[in-house]
C-alpha cells in the first residue's frame, strides 16, 4: 500500500476523471472525452475501466470484477489484484456484496440495487464508427442528432439475414437523445441497462468516458415490424439448470461434443450452492 | 498570508477527496439526493460542502468564477493555497463559486452542440437546502424528487437548452445537492 498513491492514480488524474464523470452523467449518453493515462497495462485490458474504477473507489468499497460473466478469468483476476494491491479494498464475487463492479462485456444476472456502480471497459465507445471512420463526422452527427445511419445498417442486417443480426454491442438510445454503445455486452443484456445502480462507461485507448444515471430511459433501436429482440442460447444450463441466463458455449471435446453453460459464475455457483 | 490560509484542507487529500466525490456523484447522479460532506474548513461565511467541493474537483486546470459577494482576499488565497486554480471572468470559468443573486447566469460557457461538455459547473450556496418545493423529474430520479431550488423558470430554461447548459451544485452547510441540466424542472 504505501507504494502508490490511494487506487494507483495521482490526484491531478483523478480529479480530471472525476470532472469527466460528472459531466457524463449530466449528459446520458455523450461520450466526454478525458486525458487518458497509460496505465500498468495493455490497451484492450480494461484501462478505461480501472482509471473509472480508481476515481470512484473509496477505501471502505467492496469491489468485483467480472470478465464475460466469470470472477476467475485472467482480466478480472489481475484488475481485481491490482486493487487489492493499490487501493486496499476488499473483494467479492458475490453480486449483491458488491459496491463497485467492473465489468467487461455483461452485466450479471441479480439485478443490481440503488447504491451500487458498474464500470464498463469499453473498447470502441463511439457506435457511430464503423459506419463513419471520421471523429468530426461522426461528432456533428451526434450534434445534429442525425442517426439515419445507424437504422440503414439495421436494416440493411434485416435485408441480408432476415432479422437484426447484430448480438452484441447493439445500440440504445438514451432519454430519446445520444445514441450511445453499451461496450460489447450481449444484446441479451440490453433491457438491464434501465437499472437502480449508477453506471460508468471509460474506454482507454479511445479517451472517452460516458455514463447513465440510475433510471435513465434506454431504448434498444429497432423497428415496429422488427422489433428488438434480446436472444440467448436454447439450453437450458448444464451446471444450474437455468433457463433464464446467458449462456457460453463449452466445446468439450473434438467429436463435437458440447454444453451450454451460464456465463456470470457467482450466479451459476450460487444456484449451485442453494440446490444442495 | 493568514496563518488560516492555511488551514483547512484535507488532512488525507487522496481518501477525502474519494469520499466527497462519491458523495457528490451521488448527489449528480441523483438530483434531488442531499448528501453530507465533511474534511475541509474553508474560511468564513463560505460553507464545509462548498469547500470540499471546490477541494475536490478545481486544480490549476480548471478556471474558477467568484461571486462578487464571495470574492476577497482571504478566500481568494485559501483558494491559490489549497487547489490553484487560476480566477478568471465568468465567460472563462469552468467552475463558478457564489450565492444565487452574485453569479451572473447569462454569463457562463453553455458548451456547443459538438462538445456540450466544455460547459461551467456552477457551486451555488443557498441559505437552506432541503427536498421541498419544486418537482424533479429525468434521469437518475425514479419517479419524482423534491429539491428547494432558489428560481424555477431558469432552470426550465437550462433544462430547454439539452445538450448544452449550465450544471448545478447547492450547498448549504455541510449539506450538497446537484441539479445537472438533464433535470426537468416543474
Amino acid at each position: 500500500m504505501k507504494e502508490y498513491n490511494f487506487a494507483y492514480l495521482d490526484e491531478q488524474t483523478k480529479r480530471m476523471i472525476r470532472r469527466a464523470i460528472l459531466k457524463g452523467l449530466a449528459i446520458p449518453g455523450y461520450q466526454v472525452p478525458f486525458a487518458s493515462r497509460e496505465m500498468p497495462m495493455p490497451y484492450g485490458w480494461g484501462t478505461g475501466g480501472v482509471q473509472v474504477s480508481a476515481a470512484v473507489l473509496t477505501p471502505d468499497d467492496t469491489l468485483k470484477v467480472i470478465d464475460q460473466g466469470a470472477d476467475d478469468t485472467t482480466n478480472a483476476v489481475s484488475i481485481r489484484r491490482f486493487f487489492q494491491r493499490t487501493a486496499g479494498v476488499d473483494v467479492t464475487e458475490k453480486t449483491g456484496e458488491a459496491s463497485v463492479i467492473q465489468t467487461r462485456h455483461r452485466i450479471p444476472e441479480q439485478a443490481l440495487r440503488e447504491g451500487q456502480i458498474i464500470v464498463y471497459q469499453v473498447p470502441i465507445p463511439e457506435p457511430l464508427r464503423f459506419l463513419e471512420p471520421s471523429e468530426v463526422e461522426t461528432r456533428k452527427m451526434h450534434a445534429l442528432e442525425d442517426y439515419g445511419l445507424m437504422h440503414v445498417k439495421l436494416y440493411e442486417d434485416i435485408s441480408q439475414h432476415g432479422d437484426i443480426a447484430t448480438a452484441y454491442a447493439y445500440p440504445v438510445k438514451v432519454e430519446g437523445r445520444y445514441v450511445m454503445d453499451p461496450s460489447p455486452i450481449p444484446k441479451f443484456d440490453n433491457p438491464k441497462l434501465d437499472m437502480a445502480a449508477i453506471q460508468l462507461f471509460g474506454a482507454g485507448r479511445e479517451q472517452r468516458i460516458y455514463a447513465l444515471p440510475p433510471y435513465t430511459k434506454v431504448v434498444s433501436l429497432d423497428f415496429d415490424d422488427y422489433p428488438f429482440q434480446p436472444t440467448k442460447a436454447d439450453h437450458a444450463c448444464a451446471l444450474c439448470g437455468s433457463t433464464t441466463s446467458y449462456l457460453d458455449e463449452l466445446i468439450t471435446d473434438d467429436a463435437g461434443g458440447r454444453m451450454f453453460i451460464c456465463s456470470d459464475t457467482d450466479y451459476c455457483a450460487t444456484r449451485v450452492e442453494d440446490a444442495a | 498570508m493568514q496563518i488560516q490560509t492555511l488551514d483547512g484542507g484535507f488532512a488525507t487529500p487522496p481518501v477525502d477527496a474519494a469520499h466527497a466525490f462519491r458523495a457528490i456523484m451521488t448527489a449528480m447522479a441523483q438530483p434531488g439526493t442531499i448528501v453530507t460532506l465533511a474534511g475541509a474548513v474553508p474560511p468564513a461565511p463560505v460553507s464545509v460542502a462548498a469547500g470540499v467541493a471546490l477541494l475536490t474537483l478545481c486544480d490549476p486546470e480548471t478556471p474558477l468564477f467568484l461571486g462578487a459577494a464571495q470574492d476577497n482576499p482571504g478566500f481568494r488565497d485559501w483558494i491559490t493555497f489549497h487547489c490553484g486554480a487560476p480566477f478568471v471572468t465568468a465567460g472563462l470559468a469552468h467552475f463558478a463559486y457564489g450565492t444565487w443573486d452574485a453569479l451572473p447566469l447569462d454569463g457562463f460557457a453553455l458548451g456547443s452542440s459538438e462538445y456540450p461538455d466544455r460547459s461551467a459547473t456552477l457551486i451555488v450556496e443557498l441559505p437552506e437546502l432541503t427536498n421541498s418545493g419544486a418537482v424533479l423529474r429525468g434521469p437518475g430520479i425514479k419517479d419524482q424528487a423534491h429539491l428547494s431550488l432558489p428560481d424555477v423558470a431558469m432552470f426550465q430554461r437550462n433544462a430547454a437548452l439539452f445538450p448544452r447548459g449550465l450544471d448545478f451544485i447547492f450547498t448549504c452547510g455541510d449539506r450538497l445537492a446537484a441539479l445537472p441540466r438533464s433535470t426537468r424542472v416543474g
